[in-house]
C-alpha cells in the first residue's frame, strides 16, 4: 500500500534538489513503529513504545555526488538537508562510474508480495506481553536444570520504506515484522550455560508457539552444561543450520561487488570458475512472497530478482549494485542496498543454499566422530585472503551420535578450502530470517583445544 | 553556563518548567523516577577510495527519549518532534508502565555542577568541510607513496557533535556537548601476483580539528595501516592449541572488555546471571591485575562529562590486586542493589533505555620491564594489534581476534603469523596473568563497544602482560 504524504515528500525534496542544481537525485524515506516488551521471572521489565521517521537524499551534479539525511521532516529541516547534500556535491571528486540506475533498469515487481499485515500492527500490547510471559515460563519448567532466566522478549516493527528518484521512479511499500525469544539460564555445580531460541515472522499467527520457543530454547541450554575443552585436532566440523547461513554470509560478502573491483575478496577474477563443491548452488532471490529478503524493488529502485551465486560450485554471478556493476562493466544484479545516509552498498535479498539429500542425523552417522557446532563467537574472518579462525561451542559427535558437549575451542582453515571441502549438505533447509541454510559439513578443520 | 543559556534552551525554548510539566505527566501513574533525554546529533562523513573522494554525508537526527521506573520495571517511548504535546503524549506512552496514584516530581530542577573534559571550542563537525577534506588527501598520500606494494588504499573520516540534555524527577538537570571524531585508513598490499594483505588503523576522541593535524596525523594512521600490511605479507601460520600469549601494551586491553568489563556490569550481576555474579570480595584475578574503568579521562572517545542518565562520570575500580571490587552500575541497578551510580547509564540514541556500560577500561602498570616479559617465555605468541571481540558472560568464554602476532621462541620474538582468533575464561584467563609490564598504553581511539544492539564509544588500555595459558585458533 502506498505511503502517499511520505511520497510526496520524498519527490518534492528530488524535485528541489534539481531546482537548486543537482543533475539527478534520489531520496529515501521511513517510517515505522516499534513495541518491544522484556519479561523476566514473569514481571514486565521493559517496555518501549514509540514511531519515528527520517528521510536521506542523495545528489549529483555531473559525476559528483553529495548526500544528506535528517529526521527533522519539517520544511526547513528538509530544505536544510537538500542543501547540504548539494554543498556536499560540490567538494566531492568527479567519479566517472557514479550516477543513478539507467532507466530500464527501473521498476517494482507487481502483485502482493504479502510484506505487511496489519494483523501484526493490531496485537494488543497485553497479547504480547503475555505470550512472552508464556515463553519464558515454558523454558523454565522444560527441564529442572534450569536455574535462572534472562527472560524473554517480545518485538514487533511496521513501518514504510519510501523512495523516489529524478528518472522518474516513486514507489513505497509497507512491512511487517514480529519476533519472540526467550534466553534461559541453566546450572550444573559451579558453572552456568544460557542459549535461546527464538521466532519471527511478518504476520503475528505465524510465529511458533511460545510453549514451542520455550522448550527449545531449554533443551539448547541445558545440552550446554558439563561442556569439555576437547584436544587440538583436525576433524570434520558440521554446522547446524543455525549457523551455517554465517558461512553463506561470508560466500555474498565476497561475491558482492564493493570487494571484487577493490580487489579485497578471495573471489577476484573467478567468475565462470569452480570455487566450491558441486553440492553448493547458492541462490539469492528477493522475489520470494512474504519472505524476510523480499522487496519490490532495490534501493535504488532496480526491480528485485532472482540471481544464483554459486551453481553446484560454479561462481555465477558478483553481487552487483549499479555503481559496482559499471566498475566491472557489469549491469546491476538489484541488490543496492542503503540506509538513509550515505552512497548505496550492498546486500542480499532472500540468500539460500539449496538443500541436499540427508536430514541431520543422517549426516552424523555418515560423518561418524567429528564436532557438530552449535555457536560461534567473534569475528575472524578474512575476505581478502579466505582465513577463518573463530571461537565455537558444540557437541562432540562419536560412533554417529551426540557424545559431550564442547566448548572454549576455536575452528579454523580457510574458506577457499572449506567451500570446495564440503562433504555433506542436508535437506532440513527451513526459511525463518534472509539467509537460510540447511545443515552443512566440512571435511576437515583445525580444532584448538588443549 | 547556567540551564537557560544551554543548547536546548535557545535553541528550542525548552524551560524548566517545560521540563517539569513533561516528568509530572511521565509519573502521573506513579513510579520511582522519571527522566528525559533530549539529544541533537549533527554528524558528517567522508569516503576516500581510488584517491577519489567518492562520498560525503553530513546529517541531523534530534529527538527525545521518556523514561519511568517502578520498581525493576521500565517504561519507555520516544518522539522525533519536540513540540509540546508530542513529548506530552510520549510521557503519557511511557507513564502506562505503572498503575497507581502519581508520584512527586522534585522541583525546583537544578543544574548539576559542569566539568569539561573536553575543552573543545570548535568541534571538529563545526569546521570548514574542505579543512577535513585535505586531512583525508593526507592520509591517502602517505599510504600510496609509502610502500610500492599498496594497491588500494580507503580512508574514511566521520565525526559527530552532540549536544544532550537530561532532566530527572530526582530534581537534577544535565547538559552537555559531546564532540567526537575518528580517522580510519585501509590499505591492501600485495607482493607480485602474491595474495593480498590488508592493513588497517584508525583513531580519534573528543579533540578538535588540530589533533588530527598535529598530534595523531593522517601520516600516522597511514603508515601504521601500511605497515600492518607489510607485516601481513611476512606472515605464516598461526600455531593451534594452548600456549603462552604475551599481549603488548594499548589496544590489546580489548582482552579486559571482553574477559572482565561486560562480565561486571551490573544489570548481569543484579540478575545473576554472569560468571562474576555474587563475588565481590572475592579473588577473581591474579594479584597483580588492578583493573580500573575510568569515564573522566581528558578528550579520550571513552569519556563523558555526565553518563546518559545525567549522573557524573568517575574513575571506578573494578578489580583491585587481583580482588572484585564493584559493579558498574546506571540508576536503575543502583536502585534495585540499594548502592548509587557509578556513573556508567549509557545509551546508543534517545531511541534507547540506557543500560550499565563501560567507558574507557584499562589494567594499570605493574612492574616488569617489557623485555623482561618477551625473555620470560620460551614458546608462545606476542600480540600487538586486535580486530574485534566478543564474550558469552554466562559462561565466562571470550574471544578476541589477533590481527597482529608474532611467534615468541626462546624469549625472542622471531616471525609474524596470520590472524587468529583467541579464546578463553574471563575469571580462569585473568588468574593466569603471571607478568604485568610498567608500560600501560591507552588505545588511540576506535572502540566500538556492543550490547543488545546499542552502540557506544569506548577506550581501553593494558601494559604488556603475560598470560601463561591461552587457546590459538591458527592452523599450524
Amino acid at each position: 500500500m502506498r505511503n502517499a504524504p511520505l511520497e510526496d515528500l520524498v519527490a518534492a525534496a528530488v524535485k528541489r534538489a534539481q531546482t537548486l542544481g543537482a543533475t539527478d537525485a534520489e531520496c529515501t524515506a521511513s517510517e515505522g513503529a516499534e513495541f518491544s516488551v522484556s519479561v523476566r521471572k514473569g514481571e514486565v521489565e521493559k517496555l518501549k513504545e514509540a514511531g519515528s521517521k527520517a528521510v536521506g537524499l542523495r545528489v549529483l551534479i555531473g559525476k559528483k555526488q553529495g548526500s544528506a539525511y535528517t529526521s527533522d521532516l519539517t520544511p526547513e529541516g528538509v530544505e536544510q538537508m537538500v542543501r547540504a547534500a548539494l554543498e556536499l556535491a560540490h567538494i566531492t571528486s568527479e567519479d566517472p562510474f557514479a550516477g543513478l540506475p539507467d532507466p530500464e533498469e527501473l521498476g517494482k515487481l507487481e502483485g502482493d508480495l504479502e510484506l505487511f499485515y496489519e494483523e501484526t500492527a493490531l496485537v494488543p500490547a497485553e497479547q504480547k506481553i503475555s505470550i512472552a510471559r508464556q515463553a519464558e515460563a515454558a523454558a523454565m519448567a522444560a527441564d529442572e536444570r534450569i536455574a535462572n532466566s534472562e527472560g524473554a522478549g517480545f518485538g514487533s516493527y511496521a513501518g514504510s520504506r519510501v523512495f523516489a528518484n529524478s528518472r522518474g521512479f516513486v514507489g513505497s511499500y509497507r512491512t511487517s515484522s514480529c519476533s519472540l525469544s526467550t534466553t534461559p539460564v541453566a546450572k550444573l555445580g559451579d558453572s552456568m550455560e544460557r542459549d535461546y531460541w527464538y521466532t519471527m515472522a511478518r504476520q503475528f499467527s505465524k510465529l511458533e508457539s511460545p510453549e514451542s520457543v520455550g522448550r527449545k530454547a531449554t533443551e539448547r541450554a541445558v545440552r550446554r552444561l558439563g561442556a569439555r575443552k576437547i584436544d587440538t585436532q583436525k576433524a570434520p566440523i558440521i554446522f547446524d543450520r543455525t549457523l551455517a547461513p554465517s558461512l553463506l554470509g561470508h560466500i555474498f560478502d565476497a561475491a558482492s561487488g564493493e570487494t571484487i573491483y577493490r580487489k579485497s575478496s578471495f573471489f577476484v577474477d573467478k567468475l565462470g570458475q569452480s570455487v566450491a563443491s558441486e553440492k553448493l548452488t547458492l541462490i539469492d532471490d528477493a522475489t520470494l512472497v512474504g519472505r524476510f529478503g523480499t522487496s519490490p524493488y532495490d534501493d535504488e529502485g532496480v526491480t528485485s530478482r532472482r540471481t544464483p551465486i554459486l551453481e553446484k560450485g560454479v561462481l555465477k554471478n558478483y553481487m552487483l549494485n549499479t555503481y559496482t556493476g559499471r566498475k566491472l562493466g557489469m549491469k546491476t544484479t538489484g541488490n543496492a542496498s542503503r540506509g538513509l545516509s550515505g552512497a548505496p552498498s550492498i546486500s542480499h535479498g532472500n540468500l539460500f543454499l539449496e538443500p541436499g539429500e540427508l536430514t541431520q542425523e543422517q549426516i552424523f552417522k555418515a560423518i561418524g566422530r567429528g564436532l557438530f557446532v552449535t555457536e560461534l563467537i567473534g569475528f575472524g574472518v578474512n575476505i581478502v585472503t579466505g582465513d577463518y579462525s573463530r571461537g565455537a561451542v558444540g557437541l562432540w559427535i562419536e560412533g554417529g551420535e551426540i557424545a559431550y558437549p564442547v566448548s572454549e575451542i576455536t575452528i579454523a582453515g580457510n574458506l577457499k578450502e572449506m567451500l570446495m571441502d564440503i562433504a555433506y549438505v542436508g535437506s532440513d533447509l527451513e526459511f525463518r530470517g534472509s539467509v537460510n541454510s540447511p545443515t552443512l559439513a566440512i571435511g576437515e578443520m583445525m580444532i584448538s583445544g588443549q | 553556563m547556567g540551564f537557560p543559556q544551554s543548547f536546548f534552551a535557545t535553541k528550542f525554548g525548552i524551560t524548566a518548567a517545560d521540563l517539569e510539566r513533561y516528568l509530572a505527566e511521565a509519573l502521573s501513574k506513579g513510579g520511582n523516577y522519571a527522566d528525559l533525554y533530549f539529544e541533537y546529533v549533527s554528524t558528517s562523513s567522508l569516503g576516500l577510495e581510488e584517491s577519489i573522494l567518492k562520498n560525503a554525508t553530513q546529517g541531523v537526527t534530534l529527538g527525545v527519549g521518556v523514561r519511568v521506573i517502578t520498581g525493576e520495571r521500565t517504561g519507555y517511548a520516544y518522539s522525533d518532534d519536540l513540540s509540546p504535546d508530542k513529548i506530552m503524549q510520549a510521557a503519557r506512552v511511557a507513564a502506562c508502565i505503572s498503575n497507581g496514584p502519581a508520584s512527586i516530581v522534585k522541583t525546583p530542577l537544578e543544574s548539576m555542577g559542569k566539568r569539561d573534559l573536553y575543552p573543545v571550542l570548535t568541534s571538529p563537525n563545526e569546521t570548514a568541510l574542505m579543512d577535513r577534506v585535505a586531512l583525508v588527501r593526507r592520509a591517502d598520500e602517505a599510504a600510496r607513496s609509502a610502500d610500492g606494494r599498496v594497491f588500494q588504499v580507503q580512508v574514511s573520516y566521520a565525526d559527530q557533535l552532540k549536544h544532550v540534555l537530561i532532566a530527572a524527577s530526582d530534581g537534577t538537570i544535565s547538559f552537555d556537548r559531546q564532540p567526537l571524531a575518528r580517522m580510519n585508513v585501509t590499505v591492501l598490499a600485495r607482493e607480485g601476483d602474491g595474495t593480498p594483505q590488508s592493513g588497517y588503523h584508525g583513531g580519534g576522541g573528543r579533540v578538535d580539528l588540530n589533533w588530527f593535524q598535529n598530534e595523531k596525523t593522517p601520516e600516522h594512521f597511514a603508515l601504521e595501516a601500511v605497515r600492518q600490511a607489510q607485516v601481513q605479507l611476512e606472515a605464516v601460520e598461526a600455531p593451534a592449541g594452548e600456549t603462552t600469549v604475551v599481549l603488548g601494551p594499548g589496544w590489546p586491553g580489548i582482552l579486559l572488555h571482553e574477559a572482565v568489563g561486560h562480565g561486571l556490569e551490573a544489570d548481569f550481576n543484579r540478575k545473576g546471571v554472569s560468571a562474576f555474579s555474587g563475588r565481590i570480595g572475592q579473588l577473581v584475578a591474579s594479584p597483580l591485575c588492578t583493573i580500573v574503568d575510568d569515564g573522566t579521562m581528558a578528550n579520550r572517545r571513552g569519556s563523558l562529562n555526565v553518563d546518559d542518565e545525567g549522573s557524573p562520570t568517575q574513575s571506578n575500580v573494578l578489580i583491585e590486586n587481583g580482588i572484585l571490587r564493584g559493579y558498574l552500575t546506571d540508576k536503575l541497578s543502583a536502585q534495585v542493589t540499594g548502592g548509587k551510580s557509578t556513573g556508567s547509564g549509557r545509551r546508543e540514541s534517545y531511541q534507547a533505555i540506557p543500560m550499565p556500560r563501560m567507558t574507557n577500561t584499562f589494567m594499570m602498570a605493574g612492574e616488569s620491564d617489557p623485555g623482561d616479559i618477551v625473555r620470560s617465555v620460551k614458546k608462545g605468541i606476542y600480540c600487538t594489534t586486535f580486530g574485534g571481540g566478543q564474550v558469552d558472560i554466562t559462561s565466562g568464554n571470550f574471544v578476541f581476534s589477533a590481527s597482529e602476532s608474532y611467534l615468541i621462541e626462546d624469549g625472542k620474538i622471531t616471525r609474524p603469523v596470520r590472524g587468529a582468533t583467541l579464546i578463553g575464561n574471563g575469571p580462569e584467563a585473568m588468574r593466569h596473568v603471571s607478568m604485568v609490564g610498567n608500560d600501560l598504553k591507552l588505545d588511540e581511539g576506535v572502540g566500538v563497544c556492543g550490547k543488545e544492539g546499542q552502540s557506544v564509544p569506548v577506550g581501553v588500555g593494558i601494559p604488556t602482560i603475560k598470560i601463561d595459558k591461552m587457546t590459538v585458533g591458527g592452523t599450524a
